[in-house]
């Protein structure tokens, strides 16, 4: 695939998690999830200091060690091996989780399956009799972080909608989610639904709410 | 004159009262803290139709997953069952023939925490409005709703250390602490496999992790072995 293929159709996966990173403010205290949502650490803008928490029980985390550095009693909640920065601390999940819910973390990005206008999020099951439910730390995120974004592809690869007007698959939380990266959109999630508040180059917002199942409104930063 | 001395001379005499039917609570996310050869001498010792709480199901076929793969349990309490590499649960849980309680991971902790504290229940906004509150009391404080949990005991706790001493002082090595200090607590007889049995009063008291008092057993494994690198042998227990 070619660089110009991947500006006609929006933002890759580094640009989605760049997106996200340029909108957490300096000092955060920030919880990243599994996948596109852990590549937002690379982007964060120079100048910035972020304190990253993984719930297992590191405030502190630093990247990945070098190859041969890793420690199996050093990892993230993916259970990959990390790095403790300096003024790191460890600790046990009851405190881990005290921390995620009684509202101490600032910032939670998360990947999803769905989001609804209302701001529902489900990203844990599809419901299927014979699937396995996992949950992890998800609704306890949810339930008590400050502020929750989802970085996702607008759409599954079957081209369906993950911006619905109301879910179909198990809530993770209701009415948590507060804006949305995509790789066409940056989308708030408001009291009047889905507003779309930047477009990825060479989207046009008629293009964005065709893929959105919800009720999707164009923010006054469009007509810049 | 009688010394306090918890610890005990071999793995199978730390275990050898788990009885059928017990609550095990077993520390580790993964394999970071994993007490994988108490596990072992669990599966020598022979216990089944056991309740055990983890956060997962284990991976390949050592540590928690060959006990569960011999059959040794009845039922899990867990957050996420459906790890890389774990194989053995997805299996036995398909068929039918073992049971799933699925907790969010910190309300796991908190009932974890809460049984080893005293606290019969408590109210948490986690789960509020999504199938795993199905069934469950509601409350609402200050505008906003809340599920009644309840606390969560064991029978039995395993759980590694990094070092320890004769009185049960623990600390432990970075994020393979995890749910080990609460496990302690919560569990009628904590049973400890340390890398280190220090002479009291070789740990500093201001970084004592988990005070004796939670601590019943204490058995050395200077040199555990490493879960992901047995599983990687494709190792299988026993």
């Amino acid at each position: 695939m070619t660089a110009e293929n991947k500006q006609a159709r929006g933002w890759n996966r580094q640009e989605m998690a760049r997106r996200a990173a340029l909108d957490i403010p300096d000092g955060s205290y920030v919880n990243l999830g599994i996948g596109i949502p852990e590549m937002v650490a690379q982007f964060v803008p120079e100048g910035r200091e972020l304190i990253y928490h993984t719930e297992n029980g590191l405030l502190g985390m630093g990247p990945a060690p070098a190859v041969g550095e890793e420690d199996p009693e050093l990892i993230n909640a993916g259970k990959k091996a990390v790095t403790a920065a300096p003024g790191a601390a460890y600790f046990h999940h009851a405190d881990s989780f005290a921390m995620i819910r009684g509202q101490h973390i600032d910032v939670c990005v998360l990947g999803a399956m769905q989001i609804s206008e209302q701001g529902d999020l489900a990203n844990w099951s599809t419901g299927e009799p014979d699937a396995i439910p996992a949950v992890g730390g998800a609704m306890d995120l949810v339930a008590g972080v400050k502020t929750i974004y989802v970085i996702t592809q607008h759409c599954t690869k079957n081209g369906e909608p993950k911006l619905v007007e109301s879910c179909s698959y198990p809530l993770t939380g209701k009415g948590v989610v507060n804006r949305i990266y995509t790789d066409l959109a940056v989308v708030e999630v408001t009291p009047q639904g889905f507003v779309a508040v930047e477009l990825a180059p060479g989207v046009s917002f008629d293009h964005v709410q065709e893929k959105t199942g919800g009720r999707l409104v164009a923010g006054p930063q469009l007509e810049k | 004159m009688t010394m306090i001395d918890k610890s005990s001379t071999s793995l199978a005499e730390a275990v050898a009262d788990v009885f059928d039917g017990a609550t095990v609570m077993v520390g580790g996310f993964g394999e970071a803290g994993s007490p994988i050869e108490l596990i072992h001498a669990l599966i020598d010792q022979g216990a089944k139709n056991l309740t055990v709480v983890n956060n997962n199901t284990g991976s390949g076929h050592v540590g928690l997953a060959a006990l569960i793969e011999n059959g040794r349990v009845a039922r899990m309490i867990c957050s996420y069952p459906r790890t890389l590499g774990s194989k053995v649960f997805p299996e036995l849980y398909r068929s039918g023939r073992i049971e799933l309680e699925l907790v969010p991971q910190g309300t796991l902790a908190e009932r974890i925490r809460a049984g080893g504290a005293g606290i019969p229940a408590f109210f948490t906004a986690t789960s509020v409005d999504t199938p795993l509150a199905a069934g469950k009391e509601l409350r609402t404080f200050e505008g906003r709703d809340y599920v009644m949990e309840y606390g969560l005991k064991a029978d039995f706790a395993l759980i590694k250390s990094e070092r320890a001493d004769r009185h049960g002082n623990l600390i432990y090595n970075k994020t393979a602490r995890n749910f080990a200090p609460i496990m302690a607590m919560a569990a009628r007889t904590t049973i400890v496999q340390t890398g280190a049995l220090l002479e009291v009063g070789a740990i500093d008291p201001e970084v004592i992790i988990t005070p004796g008092i939670f601590v019943n057993r204490i058995v050395t494994v200077a040199e555990p072995a490493q879960e992901s690198r047995l599983v990687a042998e494709g190792r299988v227990y026993p």
